[in-house]
Protein backbone atom coordinates (compact mmCIF):
# COMPACT_ATOMS: atom_id res chain seq x y z
CA UNK A 1 0.00 0.00 0.00
CA UNK A 2 1.45 2.83 -0.97
CA UNK A 3 1.22 6.14 0.84
CA UNK A 4 0.57 9.94 0.14
CA UNK A 5 3.61 10.73 0.23
CA UNK A 6 5.22 7.95 -1.81
CA UNK A 7 3.42 9.95 -4.92
CA UNK A 8 5.41 12.76 -5.85
CA UNK A 9 9.06 12.44 -5.85
CA UNK A 10 11.79 11.29 -4.92
CA UNK A 11 13.63 13.79 -6.35
CA UNK A 12 15.97 12.43 -8.90
CA UNK A 13 17.90 12.19 -11.86
CA UNK A 14 16.37 11.03 -14.97
CA UNK A 15 15.51 9.35 -17.25
CA UNK A 16 12.97 6.69 -15.44
CA UNK A 17 11.83 6.26 -12.39
CA UNK A 18 11.10 2.35 -12.39
CA UNK A 19 14.04 1.89 -14.56
CA UNK A 20 16.53 4.53 -13.16
CA UNK A 21 15.88 5.60 -9.89
CA UNK A 22 14.38 2.77 -8.83
CA UNK A 23 17.37 0.75 -10.12
CA UNK A 24 19.91 3.22 -7.62
CA UNK A 25 17.26 2.08 -4.89
CA UNK A 26 17.65 -2.12 -5.27
CA UNK A 27 21.51 -1.13 -5.74
CA UNK A 28 22.17 0.70 -2.55
CA UNK A 29 19.92 -1.89 -0.15
CA UNK A 30 21.60 -4.69 -2.30
CA UNK A 31 25.06 -2.71 -1.05
CA UNK A 32 23.75 -2.55 2.75
CA UNK A 33 22.96 -6.34 2.96
CA UNK A 34 26.07 -6.88 1.97
CA UNK A 35 27.43 -4.84 4.92
CA UNK A 36 30.81 -4.48 3.67
CA UNK A 37 32.46 -2.72 0.70
CA UNK A 38 31.50 -4.32 -2.85
CA UNK A 39 34.58 -5.50 -5.50
CA UNK A 40 32.49 -7.36 -7.51
CA UNK A 41 28.95 -7.86 -8.94
CA UNK A 42 26.95 -9.58 -11.57
CA UNK A 43 23.78 -8.17 -12.00
CA UNK A 44 20.94 -10.12 -14.16
CA UNK A 45 18.07 -8.01 -15.79
CA UNK A 46 14.93 -9.58 -16.49
CA UNK A 47 11.76 -8.40 -18.16
CA UNK A 48 11.57 -4.99 -18.96
CA UNK A 49 14.96 -4.33 -17.57
CA UNK A 50 16.42 -7.04 -19.79
CA UNK A 51 15.46 -5.14 -22.72
CA UNK A 52 16.00 -1.57 -21.93
CA UNK A 53 18.44 -1.35 -19.67
CA UNK A 54 21.23 0.64 -21.70
CA UNK A 55 18.66 2.79 -23.29
CA UNK A 56 17.14 3.99 -19.56
CA UNK A 57 20.65 3.98 -17.97
CA UNK A 58 19.39 0.97 -15.56
CA UNK A 59 23.37 -0.20 -15.81
CA UNK A 60 24.70 3.05 -14.90
CA UNK A 61 22.24 3.25 -12.25
CA UNK A 62 22.29 0.10 -10.10
CA UNK A 63 25.88 0.14 -9.90
CA UNK A 64 25.27 3.64 -8.71
CA UNK A 65 23.16 2.26 -6.02
CA UNK A 66 26.09 -0.70 -5.21
CA UNK A 67 28.56 2.18 -5.36
CA UNK A 68 26.24 3.95 -1.98
CA UNK A 69 24.73 6.76 -4.47
CA UNK A 70 21.65 8.26 -3.87
CA UNK A 71 18.73 8.86 -6.71
CA UNK A 72 19.65 11.91 -6.99
CA UNK A 73 23.39 11.52 -6.98
CA UNK A 74 25.00 14.26 -9.99
CA UNK A 75 27.27 10.98 -10.13
CA UNK A 76 24.78 8.82 -11.17
CA UNK A 77 25.18 9.55 -15.15
CA UNK A 78 29.27 8.30 -14.49
CA UNK A 79 28.87 5.52 -12.05
CA UNK A 80 30.63 3.57 -14.15
CA UNK A 81 33.71 6.35 -14.34
CA UNK A 82 33.04 5.87 -10.27
CA UNK A 83 33.07 1.79 -10.05
CA UNK A 84 36.72 1.84 -11.66
CA UNK A 85 38.04 4.75 -9.00
CA UNK A 86 36.52 2.35 -6.29
CA UNK A 87 37.62 -0.78 -7.60
CA UNK A 88 34.66 -2.50 -8.03
CA UNK A 89 34.20 -5.01 -11.02
CA UNK A 90 30.65 -5.56 -12.92
CA UNK A 91 28.99 -7.60 -15.49
CA UNK A 92 25.67 -7.87 -16.63
CA UNK A 93 23.89 -11.07 -18.31
CA UNK A 94 19.72 -10.77 -19.02
CA UNK A 95 17.83 -13.96 -18.07
CA UNK A 96 14.34 -14.64 -17.73
CA UNK A 97 12.67 -15.67 -14.18
CA UNK A 98 9.06 -17.07 -13.94
CA UNK A 99 6.19 -14.61 -11.80
CA UNK A 100 8.36 -11.44 -11.46
CA UNK A 101 7.62 -8.10 -11.88
CA UNK A 102 8.58 -7.06 -14.80
CA UNK A 103 11.14 -4.47 -13.94
CA UNK A 104 13.32 -7.05 -11.84
CA UNK A 105 16.94 -7.65 -11.28
CA UNK A 106 19.25 -9.95 -9.12
CA UNK A 107 22.18 -8.78 -7.80
CA UNK A 108 25.09 -10.93 -6.33
CA UNK A 109 27.79 -9.16 -4.62
CA UNK A 110 31.17 -10.10 -3.59
CA UNK A 111 32.56 -7.89 -0.44
CA UNK A 112 36.00 -7.36 0.31
CA UNK A 113 35.34 -9.31 3.58
CA UNK A 114 35.30 -12.27 1.80
CA UNK A 115 31.17 -12.33 2.00
CA UNK A 116 28.77 -12.91 -0.80
CA UNK A 117 25.59 -12.01 -1.55
CA UNK A 118 22.64 -12.52 -3.84
CA UNK A 119 19.54 -10.37 -3.84
CA UNK A 120 16.43 -9.73 -6.16
CA UNK A 121 14.40 -6.68 -6.42
CA UNK A 122 11.80 -5.53 -8.38
CA UNK A 123 11.50 -1.76 -9.28
CA UNK A 124 7.59 -1.12 -8.80
CA UNK A 125 7.15 2.27 -10.57
CA UNK A 126 7.60 5.65 -8.97
CA UNK A 127 10.98 4.84 -8.15
CA UNK A 128 9.69 2.71 -5.31
CA UNK A 129 11.06 -1.27 -4.68
CA UNK A 130 10.43 -4.05 -3.12
CA UNK A 131 13.40 -6.53 -2.49
CA UNK A 132 11.60 -10.24 -2.85
CA UNK A 133 14.82 -12.24 -2.26
CA UNK A 134 17.75 -12.74 -0.32
CA UNK A 135 20.13 -15.56 -1.20
CA UNK A 136 17.69 -18.66 -0.50
CA UNK A 137 15.12 -16.89 1.15
CA UNK A 138 11.99 -14.94 0.20
CA UNK A 139 11.27 -11.78 1.56
CA UNK A 140 9.20 -8.39 1.23
CA UNK A 141 10.76 -4.95 2.13
CA UNK A 142 10.09 -2.00 1.05
CA UNK A 143 13.05 -0.38 2.15
CA UNK A 144 11.13 1.99 3.91
CA UNK A 145 11.80 1.49 7.30
CA UNK A 146 14.57 -0.14 9.31
CA UNK A 147 14.48 -3.73 8.95
CA UNK A 148 16.06 -6.57 10.79
CA UNK A 149 17.08 -9.70 9.10
CA UNK A 150 17.45 -12.58 11.50
CA UNK A 151 18.21 -15.63 10.06
CA UNK A 152 18.09 -18.27 13.40
CA UNK A 153 17.30 -22.19 13.88
CA UNK A 154 13.71 -23.10 13.78
CA UNK A 155 13.58 -24.07 17.37
CA UNK A 156 10.38 -22.67 19.82
CA UNK A 157 10.65 -19.63 21.49
CA UNK A 158 13.05 -17.51 19.03
CA UNK A 159 10.22 -15.28 17.92
CA UNK A 160 9.54 -14.27 21.74
CA UNK A 161 13.11 -13.91 22.34
CA UNK A 162 14.06 -11.36 19.66
CA UNK A 163 10.38 -9.39 20.14
CA UNK A 164 11.60 -9.29 23.95
CA UNK A 165 14.90 -7.66 22.70
CA UNK A 166 12.91 -5.12 20.78
CA UNK A 167 10.39 -4.35 23.65
CA UNK A 168 13.15 -4.30 26.06
CA UNK A 169 14.82 -1.26 23.78
CA UNK A 170 11.51 0.26 23.51
CA UNK A 171 11.73 -0.52 19.62
CA UNK A 172 8.19 -0.49 17.85
CA UNK A 173 7.57 -3.69 15.36
CA UNK A 174 5.61 -2.40 12.51
CA UNK A 175 5.81 -5.45 9.82
CA UNK A 176 6.47 -9.21 10.75
CA UNK A 177 7.42 -11.77 9.15
CA UNK A 178 9.03 -15.43 9.15
CA UNK A 179 9.83 -18.27 6.42
CA UNK A 180 11.54 -21.44 7.17
CA UNK A 181 13.66 -23.85 4.53
CA UNK A 182 12.27 -27.08 6.40
CA UNK A 183 10.77 -27.88 9.88
CA UNK A 184 14.05 -27.82 12.17
CA UNK A 185 15.97 -26.17 9.49
CA UNK A 186 17.13 -22.52 9.48
CA UNK A 187 13.99 -19.85 9.38
CA UNK A 188 14.69 -16.17 8.79
CA UNK A 189 12.48 -13.16 10.56
CA UNK A 190 12.27 -9.88 8.89
CA UNK A 191 11.12 -7.62 10.94
CA UNK A 192 10.00 -3.99 10.52
CA UNK A 193 10.59 -1.22 12.37
CA UNK A 194 9.53 2.24 13.50
CA UNK A 195 12.59 4.65 13.34
CA UNK A 196 15.69 4.48 13.58
CA UNK A 197 17.66 1.92 15.75
CA UNK A 198 21.40 1.23 16.86
CA UNK A 199 23.58 -1.37 16.68
CA UNK A 200 23.73 -2.55 20.35
CA UNK A 201 20.38 -4.47 19.47
CA UNK A 202 22.47 -6.67 17.15
CA UNK A 203 24.55 -7.31 19.92
CA UNK A 204 21.60 -8.40 22.08
CA UNK A 205 19.34 -10.56 19.64
CA UNK A 206 23.43 -12.44 19.18
CA UNK A 207 23.57 -13.43 22.36
CA UNK A 208 21.08 -16.06 22.09
CA UNK A 209 23.35 -19.23 20.64
CA UNK A 210 20.25 -20.09 18.15
CA UNK A 211 20.39 -16.55 16.12
CA UNK A 212 22.56 -17.24 12.95
CA UNK A 213 23.22 -13.61 12.66
CA UNK A 214 21.23 -10.39 13.02
CA UNK A 215 21.29 -7.39 10.18
CA UNK A 216 20.12 -4.25 10.85
CA UNK A 217 18.87 -2.13 6.91
CA UNK A 218 18.45 1.34 7.22
CA UNK A 219 15.87 2.45 5.40
CA UNK A 220 16.46 4.44 2.33
CA UNK B 1 6.39 18.63 -0.74
CA UNK B 2 7.65 22.47 -0.93
CA UNK B 3 11.32 20.84 -1.69
CA UNK B 4 9.73 19.05 -4.35
CA UNK B 5 8.42 22.42 -5.47
CA UNK B 6 11.61 23.95 -5.70
CA UNK B 7 13.47 20.88 -7.57
CA UNK B 8 9.89 21.49 -9.89
CA UNK B 9 11.19 24.73 -10.73
CA UNK B 10 14.59 24.41 -10.93
CA UNK B 11 13.73 21.58 -13.71
CA UNK B 12 11.27 23.69 -15.67
CA UNK B 13 13.96 26.50 -15.67
CA UNK B 14 16.94 24.08 -16.91
CA UNK B 15 14.95 23.06 -19.86
CA UNK B 16 14.15 25.61 -21.18
CA UNK B 17 18.31 26.11 -22.50
CA UNK B 18 18.28 26.61 -26.32
CA UNK B 19 21.44 23.77 -26.33
CA UNK B 20 19.32 21.07 -23.87
CA UNK B 21 21.06 17.35 -25.97
CA UNK B 22 19.77 14.04 -24.46
CA UNK B 23 22.66 11.51 -23.54
CA UNK B 24 21.53 9.57 -26.89
CA UNK B 25 21.28 13.10 -29.06
CA UNK B 26 17.89 12.22 -30.38
CA UNK B 27 16.18 14.96 -28.60
CA UNK B 28 16.26 18.84 -27.19
CA UNK B 29 15.98 22.18 -27.27
CA UNK B 30 11.98 21.93 -28.03
CA UNK B 31 11.02 23.69 -25.37
CA UNK B 32 12.91 26.48 -25.97
CA UNK B 33 11.51 26.59 -29.57
CA UNK B 34 7.63 26.51 -28.08
CA UNK B 35 8.43 29.16 -25.17
CA UNK B 36 9.90 31.92 -28.25
CA UNK B 37 6.60 30.93 -30.08
CA UNK B 38 4.67 32.17 -26.93
CA UNK B 39 6.63 34.99 -25.88
CA UNK B 40 6.56 35.90 -29.23
CA UNK B 41 2.59 35.50 -29.22
CA UNK B 42 2.88 33.03 -32.37
CA UNK B 43 0.63 30.41 -30.57
CA UNK B 44 -2.53 29.87 -31.78
CA UNK B 45 -3.95 28.72 -27.89
CA UNK B 46 -3.15 31.66 -25.85
CA UNK B 47 -0.52 32.51 -23.12
CA UNK B 48 -1.54 30.00 -20.89
CA UNK B 49 -2.16 26.61 -22.61
CA UNK B 50 1.20 27.51 -24.79
CA UNK B 51 3.53 28.36 -21.38
CA UNK B 52 2.08 24.96 -20.07
CA UNK B 53 2.97 23.03 -23.15
CA UNK B 54 6.63 24.75 -22.98
CA UNK B 55 7.26 23.93 -19.09
CA UNK B 56 6.12 20.14 -19.68
CA UNK B 57 8.53 20.44 -22.68
CA UNK B 58 11.07 21.48 -20.49
CA UNK B 59 10.82 19.30 -17.31
CA UNK B 60 10.66 15.98 -19.52
CA UNK B 61 13.75 17.46 -21.72
CA UNK B 62 16.11 17.92 -17.87
CA UNK B 63 14.22 14.22 -17.48
CA UNK B 64 16.63 13.17 -20.46
CA UNK B 65 19.56 14.88 -20.25
CA UNK B 66 20.19 13.05 -17.04
CA UNK B 67 19.40 16.08 -14.77
CA UNK B 68 17.67 16.33 -11.79
CA UNK B 69 13.95 16.24 -11.60
CA UNK B 70 11.11 15.03 -9.33
CA UNK B 71 9.04 11.81 -10.24
CA UNK B 72 5.46 13.07 -10.58
CA UNK B 73 4.62 10.49 -10.39
CA UNK B 74 6.79 9.12 -12.56
CA UNK B 75 9.57 10.16 -14.04
CA UNK B 76 8.40 9.54 -17.62
CA UNK B 77 5.33 11.94 -16.55
CA UNK B 78 7.50 14.73 -14.51
CA UNK B 79 6.51 17.35 -17.14
CA UNK B 80 2.91 17.22 -16.47
CA UNK B 81 2.39 18.56 -12.86
CA UNK B 82 4.93 21.18 -12.88
CA UNK B 83 3.59 21.98 -16.37
CA UNK B 84 0.06 22.64 -14.96
CA UNK B 85 0.34 23.93 -12.02
CA UNK B 86 3.43 26.50 -12.41
CA UNK B 87 1.84 27.62 -14.88
CA UNK B 88 -1.48 28.11 -13.51
CA UNK B 89 0.26 29.62 -10.51
CA UNK B 90 2.20 32.14 -12.68
CA UNK B 91 -1.40 33.90 -14.39
CA UNK B 92 -3.26 33.85 -11.17
CA UNK B 93 -0.41 34.62 -8.83
CA UNK B 94 -0.79 31.88 -6.85
CA UNK B 95 1.91 31.57 -3.64
CA UNK B 96 3.91 28.37 -3.06
CA UNK B 97 1.85 27.43 0.16
CA UNK B 98 -1.51 26.71 -2.01
CA UNK B 99 0.56 24.99 -4.87
CA UNK B 100 2.41 23.04 -2.10
CA UNK B 101 -1.51 21.71 -1.00
CA UNK B 102 -2.37 21.36 -4.84
CA UNK B 103 0.70 18.65 -4.86
CA UNK B 104 -0.90 17.06 -2.17
CA UNK B 105 -4.30 16.69 -3.40
CA UNK B 106 -2.51 15.58 -6.79
CA UNK B 107 -0.61 13.06 -4.64
CA UNK B 108 -3.89 11.87 -3.44
CA UNK B 109 -5.31 11.20 -6.48
CA UNK B 110 -2.02 9.43 -7.34
CA UNK B 111 -1.93 7.18 -4.47
CA UNK B 112 -5.59 5.90 -5.22
CA UNK B 113 -4.45 5.20 -8.99
CA UNK B 114 -0.82 3.50 -7.44
CA UNK B 115 -3.08 1.19 -5.24
CA UNK B 116 -6.17 0.36 -7.44
CA UNK B 117 -4.04 0.28 -10.95
CA UNK B 118 -0.36 1.24 -10.96
CA UNK B 119 1.61 4.19 -11.97
CA UNK B 120 4.12 1.97 -14.35
CA UNK B 121 4.37 1.71 -17.94
CA UNK B 122 5.67 -1.75 -17.64
CA UNK B 123 2.35 -2.57 -16.23
CA UNK B 124 -0.29 -0.58 -17.54
CA UNK B 125 1.32 1.10 -20.29
CA UNK B 126 1.35 5.07 -20.73
CA UNK B 127 -1.80 5.61 -19.71
CA UNK B 128 -0.87 5.12 -16.08
CA UNK B 129 2.49 7.29 -16.14
CA UNK B 130 1.18 10.39 -18.35
CA UNK B 131 -2.49 9.72 -17.66
CA UNK B 132 -1.62 9.20 -13.76
CA UNK B 133 -0.01 12.56 -13.95
CA UNK B 134 -2.80 14.25 -16.23
CA UNK B 135 -5.77 12.98 -13.83
CA UNK B 136 -3.34 14.21 -10.61
CA UNK B 137 -2.85 17.63 -12.28
CA UNK B 138 -6.19 18.06 -13.11
CA UNK B 139 -7.56 17.49 -9.96
CA UNK B 140 -5.19 19.70 -8.20
CA UNK B 141 -5.88 22.54 -10.53
CA UNK B 142 -9.44 22.26 -10.09
CA UNK B 143 -8.95 22.72 -6.46
CA UNK B 144 -6.51 25.45 -7.12
CA UNK B 145 -8.89 27.33 -9.24
CA UNK B 146 -11.98 27.00 -6.58
CA UNK B 147 -13.60 24.01 -7.34
CA UNK B 148 -15.42 21.51 -4.77
CA UNK B 149 -13.46 18.46 -4.31
CA UNK B 150 -16.42 16.84 -6.40
CA UNK B 151 -15.42 18.91 -9.73
CA UNK B 152 -11.41 17.39 -8.86
CA UNK B 153 -12.80 13.97 -9.07
CA UNK B 154 -14.74 14.61 -12.36
CA UNK B 155 -11.85 16.41 -13.52
CA UNK B 156 -9.32 12.99 -12.71
CA UNK B 157 -12.14 11.01 -14.11
CA UNK B 158 -12.35 12.84 -17.44
CA UNK B 159 -7.95 12.75 -17.67
CA UNK B 160 -7.96 9.53 -17.32
CA UNK B 161 -11.04 9.05 -19.97
CA UNK B 162 -9.11 10.61 -22.30
CA UNK B 163 -6.29 9.43 -22.16
CA UNK B 164 -7.63 5.17 -21.26
CA UNK B 165 -5.86 3.31 -23.61
CA UNK B 166 -2.49 4.85 -24.69
CA UNK B 167 0.58 2.77 -25.25
CA UNK B 168 4.24 3.03 -23.51
CA UNK B 169 6.23 2.63 -26.67
CA UNK B 170 9.44 4.30 -26.35
CA UNK B 171 12.28 4.64 -29.45
CA UNK B 172 15.10 2.51 -28.68
CA UNK B 173 13.69 2.28 -24.66
CA UNK B 174 14.70 5.58 -24.20
CA UNK B 175 12.74 8.16 -22.40
CA UNK B 176 12.22 10.36 -25.26
CA UNK B 177 10.21 9.57 -27.96
CA UNK B 178 7.38 10.25 -27.64
CA UNK B 179 7.73 10.47 -23.76
CA UNK B 180 8.79 14.33 -23.65
CA UNK B 181 5.60 15.45 -26.57
CA UNK B 182 3.26 13.31 -24.73
CA UNK B 183 4.34 15.15 -21.57
CA UNK B 184 2.83 18.44 -23.33
CA UNK B 185 -0.18 16.15 -24.60
CA UNK B 186 -0.87 15.33 -20.77
CA UNK B 187 -0.41 19.26 -19.53
CA UNK B 188 -3.08 19.93 -22.40
CA UNK B 189 -5.09 16.40 -21.41
CA UNK B 190 -5.02 18.02 -17.54
CA UNK B 191 -6.03 21.52 -18.49
CA UNK B 192 -9.09 20.14 -20.78
CA UNK B 193 -9.99 18.09 -17.53
CA UNK B 194 -9.95 20.94 -15.23
CA UNK B 195 -11.71 23.58 -17.54
CA UNK B 196 -14.64 21.30 -18.00
CA UNK B 197 -15.03 20.62 -14.52
CA UNK B 198 -14.95 23.91 -13.27
CA UNK B 199 -17.24 24.80 -16.00
CA UNK B 200 -19.67 22.39 -14.04
CA UNK B 201 -19.35 19.08 -15.77
CA UNK B 202 -19.28 16.28 -14.50
CA UNK B 203 -17.89 12.81 -15.61
CA UNK B 204 -20.75 10.23 -16.52
CA UNK B 205 -18.39 7.61 -15.34
CA UNK B 206 -17.24 7.76 -11.75
CA UNK B 207 -12.99 8.76 -10.80
CA UNK B 208 -12.82 5.49 -8.87
CA UNK B 209 -14.62 4.16 -12.30
CA UNK B 210 -12.44 5.21 -14.47
CA UNK B 211 -9.22 4.50 -12.31
CA UNK B 212 -10.65 0.68 -12.63
CA UNK B 213 -11.16 0.42 -16.18
CA UNK B 214 -7.58 1.91 -16.74
CA UNK B 215 -6.52 -0.93 -14.69
CA UNK B 216 -8.15 -3.49 -16.44
CA UNK B 217 -6.88 -1.90 -19.91
CA UNK B 218 -3.19 -2.52 -18.77
CA UNK B 219 -3.68 -5.57 -17.96
CA UNK B 220 -5.40 -7.08 -21.56
CA UNK B 221 -2.05 -5.01 -22.86
CA UNK B 222 0.41 -6.97 -24.91
CA UNK B 223 3.07 -6.77 -23.32
CA UNK B 224 4.89 -5.37 -26.72
CA UNK B 225 3.08 -2.39 -25.95
CA UNK B 226 3.90 -1.58 -22.07
CA UNK B 227 7.72 -0.30 -22.13
CA UNK B 228 9.52 -3.39 -23.74
CA UNK B 229 10.12 -1.13 -27.04
CA UNK B 230 8.78 -3.51 -29.08
CA UNK B 231 5.77 -2.26 -30.31
CA UNK B 232 4.06 0.83 -31.21
CA UNK B 233 6.16 3.76 -32.57
CA UNK B 234 9.31 1.97 -31.16
CA UNK B 235 8.70 -0.67 -33.92
CA UNK B 236 8.39 1.52 -36.66
CA UNK B 237 10.87 2.38 -40.24
CA UNK B 238 12.04 5.13 -38.23
CA UNK B 239 11.69 3.66 -34.57
CA UNK B 240 13.82 0.72 -35.83
CA UNK B 241 16.54 3.23 -37.51
CA UNK B 242 16.61 5.75 -34.45
CA UNK B 243 17.25 2.59 -32.13
CA UNK B 244 20.24 1.97 -34.50
CA UNK B 245 21.52 5.46 -34.75
CA UNK B 246 22.00 4.78 -31.16
CA UNK B 247 22.97 1.70 -30.02
CA UNK B 248 24.70 0.72 -33.82
CA UNK B 249 22.88 -2.54 -34.09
Amino acid sequence: MLEIFDIIGPVMIGPSSSHTAGAVRIGKYARSILGSKPIEAEIRFCGSFAKTYRGHGTDKAIIAGILGMDTDGNRIKNSFTVAKEEGLSYTFVTCEIDNVHPNTAEIVLKGDAGNNVLVRGSSIGGGNIIITKINETTVSINGKSTTLIIPHRDVPGMIAFVTNVLADKGVNIHGFSLSRDRKGGTAVMTIELDGDTDATINDAIMKNPDIISSTILNAI
Amino acid sequence: MKASLTVMKESVAAGMNPDTRSVSGLTGGDAYKMQQAVDAKRNICGKVFGNALAKGLAVSETNACMGRIVAAPTAGSCGIIPATLLTIAEDRDIDDDSLTMGLITASGIGMVIANKATLAGAEGGCQAECGAASAMAAAAITEICGGTPQMAAHACAIAIKNILGLVCDPVAGLVEIPCIKRNAMGAANALTAAELALAGIASAIPADEAILAMKKVGDTMSPALRETADGGLAATPTGIKLHKQVFGK
